[in-house]
């Protein structure tokens, strides 16, 4: 059997229950506790620190208001509930990448709880609750000679990224399919990256996921036993691990086995997930209130002054692109995929670009070629506005397809205005009826055969008639117009 | 001479019959004499303080009428208080060589006063004991008698003052470690409202109750560097915005139809008789003083105790988590990560830490946290509450600082009976308000002290009532053979 067909063999005895948590950095300035830029990828090993982040005795941290606004922002994005009180734990445990023995975190009074996301998979509508969203601080790095810490000879540490704020989004176990838990993530994603406050990469690790999956046999009430995946870098590493954990869980299940509580590390490589820690050997983390920080209290006033702040989110601008500006649930999805696709696009249609024209080209020629040169529209040689005026110049029909296609590609790399370009070389569209006609007369006399055939029924020997007319302008020709002149001349005759 | 206060050294400073530099060359001087003796420091910093006396001459100099009481009058730093690039160990064996990249807030603002920093004292370690006998190295010896302890944990900041040495120093008190040592060696220490002075560079041993103060000759030399480091510090979220209040303005105000409460579960059955009649002899000089002296209750006296034992050492535990060899500190390498944490924890820290960060990891395990932890916060609570009703009664509580004089060396091996040394000072901590101890008597030679305690952020009104007790009596101007021997 394929993979997909044992799954779905799987699913049709088993249900299967997915929860995902998500790590994700805030792209603030500074780290969550400490001035320290929050910026760890750029700066020399350590020199990203201060006595805070690196846990020295006696300093203490104090709190990144612009981490809390982040957070909250993405609480009202994810629709939950601001509780007025919250504050931040401690979380013990030893390891060399955290200095001071312990993560602040939040435990049991968490920044905002009870919220929702809402997609489609495979045409139905899923809705995936959110048990919380916190907000925490990020360890160390280490870089180990060995593949381990505990096989390795040595091992070096790199504290720049401790302390940069984290947020974690604990998901309800809502989701039932490897597809569904890998789609709540792509939306997840998209709106962090909406609201500013992500970069939303997962091989970097600034937006990471684990995921909790269970099996139990369809109709039963009891929850199966939880497996923790962990090591996922990719949407489609989480859809393959969630897979594979099927198929495993399946296999024992089926065989009458039981399965055991556990962490397992997705190995990319070998396709398949491996234990790394059965629940006997979990943390007791021994959380307690940190001290050092007094509570945070979030009134009213201030959640509505982030709410704001919040820009329009990507499912409802999609839904308003196709009452504004007609166009269909496919483009305008594509148009809205991220906040820079779809500011471009209203820019376009702001500097008068009609809205299915601007749809066309955005999602279509530039897209391609934004994709080729690896630089986005606003950033290219064009830009928003030289691609409004070339599309401008497509609307009046001073220029045809074909040769905005070629101007586009030119000026995207090298930049340029496009009027005057069309101006300078003469690229302008040869529109007059009158001039055209001529050609029109001239061409037919020039094939006589292909307008013999024409005449007798053969549709497609109009095409050598249009390519004598094209060739005759310089490919400048508004072809539409051409062929209609040459359907009259010919069936007039 | 007999040794001075800050507010005569200021004096003498001004009126040129003394220079920075002399009053550091005496106060060096003094310390080599004694230090076989006593052990109070675990650092000279001479070349710092003679960079500070020159600093404070010069603006001396220049600003002889703006300059700070404090400028150029040499003091001493419990050694858990960090300053940039000099050694501060906490009394442990496993920060020894630890030289911090800043200085505390706390520090800062004498140093900016142009304060001269003698050196760094001895004390328990990481604060944690009531003698000073936990130190990694050494015990502090009393200077009214060196077989007993100065009681602690800051022994040495207290020792150091009551000897002559310096005119004030500062410890940090989480349980009663200035008010108890200050009792046990007749000088003044308070233990200000817990928000009032930054804890930014102070090492910490329990984050929610420690307090730094200073230990000082007299009740107005305590107003006035309580004045010169209390105030709000971005870099400690707990400390308090709020204004502080000047307590030299009310300094002398008296106590005059102030109504002031005797806890009756504070001279219970644990108090040694000489500490009875010194306190209720003291009781009589407030009251002829024009106050009215009432019995209150507050019945969680028992239980604060147990609860502190509880919030404190999980506290501890977190806090010491960091001290793990791996960016600072002693180290002892093993070839295995865990057999480096253990080792380096097991040989860096004495018995006490050890107990302590045992208890407090204890207490936050998953399935006693409730049972310990959580139900400690709610007593604790609780004895806040009980001093919020009494505190309408009153206006302060007057009472022992210590059930017992100073103790032999030694002579308290057992934890418990250790613990119980702070049983009239921990409550304070628990709530968060202030207290001093004020010299008020002897036995058998052997200093008692008076506490002091008041509202919240009412840290002016226990220095107005020491002030007031302390004016009526000459028990404080009472010298130690040490600081006889200074003469
Ligand atoms: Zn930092």
């Amino acid at each position: 059997m394929t993979e997909t067909a044992t799954i779905a063999a799987a699913l049709d005895r088993y249900e299967v229950v997915i929860g995902l948590e998500v790590h994700a950095q805030l792209l603030t300035r500074s780290k969550m506790f400490c001035p320290c830029p929050a910026d760890y990828t750029s700066a020399a090993p350590n020199a990203n620190t201060c006595p805070v982040c690196l846990g020295l005795p006696g300093v203490l941290p104090t709190i990144n208001q612009e981490a809390v606004d982040f957070t909250v922002r993405t609480a009202l994005a994810l629709h939950c509930d601001i509780p007025p009180f919250t504050k931040f734990d401690r979380k013990n445990y030893f390891y060399p990448d955290l200095p001071k023995g312990y993560q602040i975190s939040q435990y049991d009074l968490p920044l905002s709880v009870s919220g929702h996301l809402e997609f489609p998979v495979g045409g139905d509508a899923v809705r995936c609750g959110i048990t919380r969203v916190h907000l925490e601080e990020d360890t160390g790095t280490m870089h180990h000679a060995g593949d381990v810490l505990q096989s390795a000879t040595s091992s070096l540490i790199d504290l720049n990224r401790c302390g940069v704020p984290l947020m974690e989004i604990v998901g309800e176990p809502d989701l039932r399919t490897p597809e569904a838990a890998r789609e709540y993530l792509v939306r997840l994603r998209q709106i962090l990256t909406y609201i500013g406050v992500n970069d939303g990469n997962l091989e970097k690790g600034s937006f990471r996921c684990d995921a909790n999956i269970s099996l139990r046999p369809r109709g039963a009430q009891e929850l199966g036993v939880k497996v923790e995946v962990k090591n996922m870098n990719s949407f489609r590493a989480v859809q393959r691990a969630l897979e594979s954990e099927i198929e495993r869980q399946t296999e024992v299940l089926d065989a009458g086995g039981t399965l055991v509580q556990e962490t397992r590390g997705w190995v990319e490589a070998q396709g398949r997930t491996i234990s790394q820690r059965s629940k006997e050997q979990a943390h007791d983390y021994r959380y307690f209130p940190e001290p050092d920080l007094p509570p945070l209290r979030l009134d009213a006033a201030f959640v509505e002054r982030v709410r704001a702040t919040l820009p329009e989110l990507p499912e409802a601008r999609a839904h308003r692109f196709q009452q504004q500006y007609g166009l269909t649930a496919y483009d305008a999805a594509v148009l809205t995929d991220t906040r820079d696709e779809a500011d471009t696009y209203e820019a376009l249609v702001a500097a008068r670009v009609p809205a299915k024209l601007a749809a066309n080209w955005q999602s279509g020629d530039v897209a391609a070629l934004a994709n080729e040169h690896h630089v986005p529209l606003q950033h290219s040689g064009l830009g928003i506005d030289g691609l409004a005026s070339l599309l401008r110049l497509v609307d009046a029909g001073t220029i045809n397809g074909p040769t905005a296609k070629e101007l586009l590609a030119e000026l995207y790399v090298s930049g340029g205005n496009p009027e005057g370009l069309v101006r300078d070389r003469g690229l302008a569209q040869v529109s007059d009826t009158a001039e055209l006609s001529a050609l029109v007369d001239a061409a037919i006399t020039a094939n006589p055969a292909a307008a013999a055939d024409f005449r007798a029924g053969k549709q497609r020997a109009l095409g050598q008639l249009m390519r004598a007319v094209k060739e005759a302008t310089g490919g400048k020709a508004d072809m539409p117009l051409v062929n209609r002149l040459l359907r009259e001349r010919l069936l007039e005759q | 001479m007999t040794p001075r206060t800050i507010t005569e050294l200021a004096a003498a400073l001004r009126d040129g019959s003394t220079t920075p530099r002399t009053l550091l060359d005496a106060a060096l001087a003094h310390v080599d004499r004694t230090e076989q003796d006593l052990n109070a420091y675990l650092a000279v910093t001479r070349e710092l303080g003679y960079m500070q006396a020159d600093a404070a001459s010069h603006m001396l100099e220049e600003h002889p009428d703006t300059a700070s009481p404090l400028c150029g009058i040499p003091m001493a730093l419990k050694d858990v208080l960090c300053v940039d690039g000099i050694d501060t160990t906490a009394g442990s064996k496993i920060l020894r060589g630890f030289k911090p990249p800043y200085t505390s807030t706390a520090v800062q603002r004498l140093f900016d006063a142009g304060a001269v920093c003698v050196g760094k004292t001895n004390c328990d370690e990481f604060a944690m004991g009531s003698s000073t006998e936990n130190s990694a190295y050494g015990p502090v010896g009393n200077p009214w008698d060196i077989e007993r302890v100065p009681g602690g944990s800051s022994g040495g900041s207290a020792a150091t003052v009551a000897a002559g040495s310096v005119p004030y120093s500062l410890g940090s008190d989480t349980g009663g470690s200035i008010r108890q040592p200050a009792a046990l060696t007749g000088v003044v220490g308070f233990k200000p409202t817990y928000g009032r002075i930054s804890r930014y560079g102070l090492i910490a041993f329990a984050s929610s109750l420690d307090q730094i103060g200073p230990f000082t000759r007299t009740v107005e030399d305590c107003a006035l560097v309580y004045t010169t480091i209390a105030g709000h510090d971005p870099r400690d979220s707990t400390s308090d915005p709020r204004a502080v209040d000047d307590p030299l303005a009310s300094l002398h105000a008296g106590v005059a139809g102030m109504r002031l409460g005797i806890p009756r579960e504070y001279l219970g059955e644990g108090t040694e008789p000489g500490v009875r009649d010194a306190v209720q002899a003291a009781f009589r000089v407030l009251e002829a003083q024009g106050a009215t002296l009432q019995e209150v209750s507050l019945p969680s006296t028992d239980v604060a105790l147990s609860v502190y034992y509880i919030i404190a050492p999980a506290e501890c535990s977190s806090n010491l988590a960091r001290y793990d060899g791996v960016r600072f500190g002693s180290r002892v390498e093993r070839p295995s990560l865990t057999d480096t944490y253990l080792q380096t924890r097991g040989v860096g820290f004495g018995n006490e830490v050890k107990r302590r960060v045992m208890l407090g990891t204890y207490a936050l395990s998953s399935g006693y946290y409730d049972a310990y932890y959580r139900q400690a916060q709610k007593v604790r609570t609780l004895v806040s509450q009980e001093f919020e009703a009494v505190f309408k009664e009153v206006d302060a509580i007057v009472c022992p600082t210590s059930p017992s004089v100073a103790f032999p060396m030694g002579s308290r091996d057992d934890p418990l009976s250790m613990y119980m040394c702070d049983v009239v000072t921990l409550p304070a901590n628990l709530a968060g308000i202030p207290g001093i101890s004020v010299p008020c008597g002897f036995v058998d030679g052997l200093p008692v002290g008076l506490q002091v305690i008041a509202p919240r952020f009412e840290d002016a009104r226990v220095m107005r009532v020491a002030h007031a007790y302390e004016q009526a009596t000459d028990f404080h101007a009472q010298l130690s053979p040490y600081a006889s021997a200074a003469a």
